[in-house]
């Protein structure tokens, strides 16, 4: 069977416009959410928010003007993180070009009357591909809040396939009144900067990024790093479409095909990039699967202290950063976690620590009951 | 790799392997899913909650489905509008100050995947699954990914398909596939 590997990544966020930014920034425990008023007339939210000013100059930088004209903040976000990738590797008539969004430029449907081109996800899909001169039709994932892992696993099972030989895969979404109205309306927002897993969380932050990951069957002698792709598995709770199961049964099932896929076994596992939220159920939902599985010892932390929820683009955003994990042998800590605040024993990493990282097992869940797992190999 | 069951669903008739197996004069989707439901004695009350794409869905799913076991059935879909139908609504709820109403229950069908939510809800299928945009039906992708499910182990079978919806254009074609 082809081997899959990730060779190269990159990202936007508010953290950086590279990845080498973004990790400098994490190691010095800064976060992107602060207060932002994004809804005219209501209170401001706790966001991670991307300063649109800072986002057009470095656009500026590597763009011309010409390409400035009709493009969104996301569309520009998306560019970013692809151009320097698209320099390094080499597009065929054998790569595939994978979108992962939840909402993409849902932004656009304000006030319309009519459907604006636009909010197509396969239009938006097309442009990007247009732009960089991709030959094959591009795929877009979206699976709600797992999307960004889902897109690893799609282009690990495209290649596998036998249409491709390698896949530039790009995630993204950004942060719009539509979605934080709508998780408002659900109560899940926090009033405060997000705190996965303690004892006092009482909510998400919504954030905005994109993340970029170049992944190919045939590594060249002189790749920087490689990771391969072992394992992946994408399980429905069959519970309910707004909340997680309370018995973790989608993310156990999840995390227990792709290790036996990946046949990793849970003592083999270095770290674990979680998915939590901050919302109680998700939180507790986690703690319950990754104690069926055995894995309450594995070091284990959240990304979302630091970016916020970035929807469809967290899941691959969160994996490039547990590659930088693994690469700098640092484990980062689950930043605003405090005291345990779930039912089950997890252990929560409290500090910047030095550790060998061979195996990541990351994790997603989301609306609809979906949930996925990936488990990547530093080789 | 096998198909088997194909339902397709449009211009309000469901036609299960070539036979039409109910068939309506309304053009308006929300009656036709509301008379099928009946005719076809679905007997599921959640189905009224649901929106209309998750109805077209759960409608061409049914069909295939039945009462048989599908603890092993992974579920791959596709479409063009994704949630559209249901985002433009959502959207209208909060254009206006004025008239500023966002409801939970219209935004969790803000998403494309809640329809294989619903459908997974169902026939209790904890199994694999992936929703997919693509601007056309592209029956070629999602064998491949359903061939790559079957290869792996991680299920036995697989209904795919395209649900496609926005307001009154709608059409879904779905089938099983097995190895």
């Amino acid at each position: 069977m082809k081997e899959i590997y990730i060779t190269d990544y990159n990202c936007v966020t508010p953290l950086g416009f590279d990845v080498e930014s973004n990790w400098k920034a994490l190691l010095e425990r800064k976060s992107g959410v602060a207060l932002h008023k994004v809804i005219e007339n209501h209170e401001a939210f706790y966001v991670s928010k991307i300063d649109s000013e800072k986002l057009e100059i470095e656009f500026k930088r590597f763009f011309d003007s010409a390409q400035n004209d009709n493009l969104t903040k996301l569309e520009k976000m998306f560019l970013l993180s692809l151009k320097p990738l698209v320099e390094r590797h080499k597009i065929s008539d054998e790569t595939a070009f994978i979108l992962s969004t939840t909402k993409g430029n849902i932004s656009l449907l304000k006030n319309e009357s009519t459907l604006p081109e636009g909010v197509y996800l396969s239009n938006l899909a097309q442009k990007l591909a247009d732009f960089f001169g991709f030959k094959t039709k591009p795929i877009v994932v979206s699976n709600a809040c797992v999307s960004g892992v889902m897109a690893i696993s799609v282009a690990k099972n495209m290649i596998r396939a036998g249409k491709y030989k390698d896949a530039f895969v790009v995630a993204g979404d950004e942060i719009s009144e539509f979605v934080i109205s709508g998780f408002n309306s659900f109560q899940a927002i926090g009033s405060e900067p997000c705190k996965p897993y303690d004892k006092n969380r009482n909510g998400i932050n919504l954030g905005e990024a994109t993340a970029a990951a170049y992944i190919t069957s045939t590594p060249s002698e002189n790749e920087k790093f490689k990771f391969k792709v072992l394992g992946d598995s994408a399980i429905n709770d069959a519970n309910h479409i707004s909340g997680p199961s309370r018995t973790g049964d989608g993310l156990f099932a999840s995390v227990q095909n792709a290790m036996k896929e990946a046949n990793v076994s849970a003592e083999q596992i270095d770290f674990i990039s979680a998915h939590g939220t901050a919302t109680l159920y998700n939180d507790e939902m986690e703690a319950i699967a990754f104690n069926r599985m055995d894995l309450q010892n594995v070091p284990l932390n959240s990304m979302k202290g630091y970016y916020g929820h970035c929807l469809g683009a967290s899941g691959l955003l969160e994996s490039i950063i547990s590659m930088e994990s693994a690469l700098n042998n640092t484990l980062i800590p689950c930043k605003n976690f405090e005291e345990i605040g779930v039912s089950q024993d997890l252990n929560i990493i409290k500090e910047n620590q030095p550790k060998e990282i061979k195996y990541i097992l990351k994790t997603a869940s989301g609306f609809g009951g979906c949930n996925a797992a990936i488990v990547l190999e530093k080789s | 790799m096998k198909k088997t069951d194909i339902c397709k669903i449009e211009n309000s008739k469901i036609i299960i392997n070539e036979q039409i197996i109910f068939e309506s004069k309304t053009e308006n989707f929300s009656d036709f899913a509301k008379e099928a439901y009946k005719t076809l004695e679905l007997n599921y009350p959640k189905f009224h909650k649901m929106d209309n794409l998750s109805k077209l869905a759960f409608l061409a799913s049914e069909m295939i489905l039945k009462n048989d076991d599908h603890s092993n059935t992974a579920l791959v879909f596709a479409n063009k509008s994704s949630s559209l139908d249901t985002d433009f609504k959502y959207q209208e709820s909060i254009n206006s100050q004025d008239n500023y109403f966002p409801s939970p229950a219209v935004f969790v069908y803000t998403l494309p995947n809640i329809c294989v939510g619903e459908i997974s809800i169902k026939h209790k299928m904890q199994t694999e699954n992936a929703f997919f945009v693509s601007d056309e039906f592209d029956e070629e992708f999602l064998n491949s990914y359903a061939a790559q499910i079957l290869q792996s182990g991680k299920a036995e079978k697989v209904l795919c398909g395209w649900v496609e919806l926005y307001r009154e254009s709608y059409k879904a074609f779905v089938y099983l596939l097995t190895r």
